[in-house]
């Protein structure tokens, strides 16, 4: 039903000739002629080793490219690869692209994606960021053969990073997702990523596609679909993780499509994620690579006083969505120097659940909510950053798993707080 | 001249009893209909505050600053004072139409008249509500959206935003009802403008800095703060 609207014909035609396969690699792309190319040959050279006599195809679902994106997806000859590897598929590999938008969608590209992937009754999906300039061949093996093989219904990746980076998923996302919902993904918002037809098919059906979170926020929701319909997950380390573009692109846009998702879930799954008091760990495959941490060139003092004008210009916001103790707390670390700045893990655990439960109340514009803690996680970021200033990359490791105990521990204050009809 | 006396004031008496017994019937229907009005507009209001109560509405009035200034102006809550003003301009309404039943003369234009402003009166509300609901989201929006973008004065151009707004509201909602129009438009003229030079001499003087960075930004010609922007949230 969903895919009668979503696809346009020649897309359906193009489909239609490639016929029944058993993957699906996506590439969900907007502008990314810079950074595809080694994308795509790792994505050939991996099919060519790893799955040499399945049935394949490379589907790209751009959203409006400029720079000839889409032409180098379907253009890309696979002969080069066969010169370098000596390995010939058994199968003819497809690589075919639609254009979804004419501005990038992450979720409708998703959805794209996975609606093809179900028409032609795929097995697996596997979808791959096209700035991943860090991929092995190898990625795709590690994250389609548990689906594929082993019955897994997704599989989500785990990365080596540096410490400036992946800052919100370390401190906000993973933390949250994993004491809500009870289960540490490491990734719940990932850019490459495995999933199974069955979890493609029940996703799709989901009703989130009307809503402005769904379509932006299409991954985290993935996600919590496998985790709240007991699907099978799993996870895989992938290696080092960088993006070419290390801006991370626009904050709010970001916090929009990850926190927003994540806030909004919370609605529909209450009597579930209310239940549940502890974390489960979730089967990890592979072995974890070791990144040599570059020392992080971060403006501290900026931050800083972007948290603390943050602060002090949102006052009025924060009175309706914090309570008086956390913004007392909140102004308190606002006066202190960069030297001495620390925003606490229990505190910033008790903001990130205050305001989740004001996101539930629509205390005010649900949209206000999340770019209200823009600059509260500039000031986390902050206190990452300096805690981990000198730590190696297993010390990163403890601080995250500290910080998710923090989460867990206050999950009942966030129950206190979503209960409060004030 | 007794007799004279006496016929008069008995002429007079049964004048005053005839024109009583008149009117007595008439006051008794004006006393009916203000009673009966009052019953209706009392259920009208309790009718209103249940509908204001299911829809949450004061949810909607505190996001719009209304509560805000209602507790300023030690008023009850929206919803209360909504549900009075229905149950008043109903029962003043059912009043009116009991002082018409009496047939006083030169009164009837000014019930008429009465009846004829309610509309207005009522537009007028809910333009003052819609208008100070748009200057709270706007100036809420345009605040967040300078404090993440790191522009300096952000609540100064937040108040800018909600005081232009209100202005705009009040000015439309005067010339709804038609008080003082000619002034009114003169007013909102001479005001908009000075908020508006106001704002330009203040962007362009007091916020040089703020000017340049927007400049630069918007024709991309300064030099990007790179140090900040190694964070990568993802």
């Amino acid at each position: 039903m969903a895919e009668e609207t979503l696809l346009t014909d020649d897309f359906l035609r193009q489909l239609i000739n490639v016929g029944e396969v058993d993957i699906v690699v996506g590439l969900p792309t907007h502008n990314n002629a810079n950074t595809l190319e080694p994308v795509l040959r790792a994505i050939q050279a991996g099919i060519l080793k790893c799955f040499p006599r399945e049935r394949v195809v490379i589907i790209n679902a751009d959203g409006g490219s400029q720079d000839g994106t889409p032409e180098l997806v379907t253009g890309v000859s696979i002969d080069d690869v066969w010169k370098v590897s000596k390995v010939y598929a058994l199968r003819t590999l497809h690589s075919i692209s639609t254009r979804y938008a004419h501005t990038p969608e992450p979720g409708t590209a998703l959805r794209t994606i996975l609606a093809a992937a179900d028409l032609l009754r795929a097995k697996a999906s596997v979808l791959v960021s096209p700035d991943s300039t860090t991929i092995e061949p190898d990625w795709l093996q590690r994250l389609a053969r548990p689906v594929y093989n082993d019955n897994i219904d997704m599989v989500s990746p785990i990365y080596r990073r540096q410490t400036s980076e992946g800052v919100l998923m370390r401190n906000l996302l993973y933390p949250m997702t994993r004491a809500i919902y009870g289960h540490r993904i490491r990734e719940p918002y990932a850019s490459e990523f495995a999933i199974s037809g069955r979890l493609a098919a029940d996703f799709l059906a989901k009703d989130i596609w009307n809503e402005d979170w769904g379509r932006v926020g299409a991954e985290i929701c993935l996600t919590i679909t496998a985790i709240t319909g007991n699907y099978r997950t799993s996870q895989c380390f992938l290696g080092t993780k960088t993006h070419p573009d290390r801006s991370g692109g626009d904050l709010v846009a970001t916090m929009r499509r990850t926190v927003g998702a994540l806030f909004s879930s919370l609605d529909s799954n209450f009597p579930l994620w209310s239940t549940i008091t502890d974390s489960q760990a979730v089967p990890t495959f592979g072995t974890q690579s070791e990144v040599t941490l570059e020392p992080v060139r971060v403006n501290r003092k900026r931050l800083r006083e972007m948290f603390a004008t943050g602060v002090a210009e949102l006052e009025p916001i924060f009175r309706s969505i914090l309570s008086a103790s956390t913004l007392s707390e909140l102004q308190r670390i606002a006066s202190l120097d960069v030297s001495d700045f620390n925003y606490p893990a229990d505190v910033w655990a008790k903001t990130v659940f205050e305001f989740a439960a004001s996101y539930h109340k629509s205390v005010i514009n649900r949209d206000h909510i999340v770019q209200a803690l823009v600059p509260l996680y500039r000031g986390r970021a902050l206190t990452f950053l300096l805690e981990n200033r000198e730590g190696s990359g297993e010390d990163i490791e403890k601080s995250v798993e500290s910080l998710c105990g923090d989460f867990e521990r206050l999950k009942p204050y966030l129950l206190e707080v979503w209960a409060d009809r004030k | 001249m007794r007799e004279i006396i006496i016929t008069e004031l008995t002429q007079a008496s049964q004048e005053l009893a005839r024109a009583f017994a008149h009117y007595l019937p008439r006051l008794i229907v004006m006393l009916i209909i203000a009673f009966v009005g009052w019953v209706i507009a009392y259920l009208l209001k309790v009718l209103v505050r249940s509908i204001l109560r299911l829809t949450k509405f004061s949810k909607l009035s505190e996001n719009s600053g209304a509560t805000q200034l209602l507790k300023q102006a030690a008023l009850p809550s929206s919803t209360e004072l909504l549900s009075r003003f229905v149950f008043w301009v109903a029962w003043v309404g059912f009043i009116l139409l009991g002082v018409s039943v009496l047939g006083i003369v030169g009164l009837q234009e000014y019930i008429s008249r009465f009846f004829l402003f309610l509309p207005r009166l009522f537009v007028s509300l809910v333009i003052l509500f819609f208008g100070l609901l748009a200057a709270s989201f706007f100036s809420r929006a345009v605040l967040l959206a300078a404090v993440n973008a790191n522009f300096r004065s952000s609540r100064l151009l937040s108040i800018s935003i909600r005081i232009i707004i209100s202005i705009f509201a009040l000015s439309m909602v005067f010339e709804v009802l038609g008080v003082a129009e000619e002034t009114m438009l003169i007013a909102f003229g001479t005001a908009f403008g000075a908020v508006m030079l106001g704002l330009a001499i203040a962007f362009g003087l007091g916020g040089q800095d703020l000017a340049r960075e927007f400049l630069e930004r918007r024709l991309g010609t300064g030099k990007r703060e790179e140090k900040e922007d190694e964070l990568s949230p993802l």
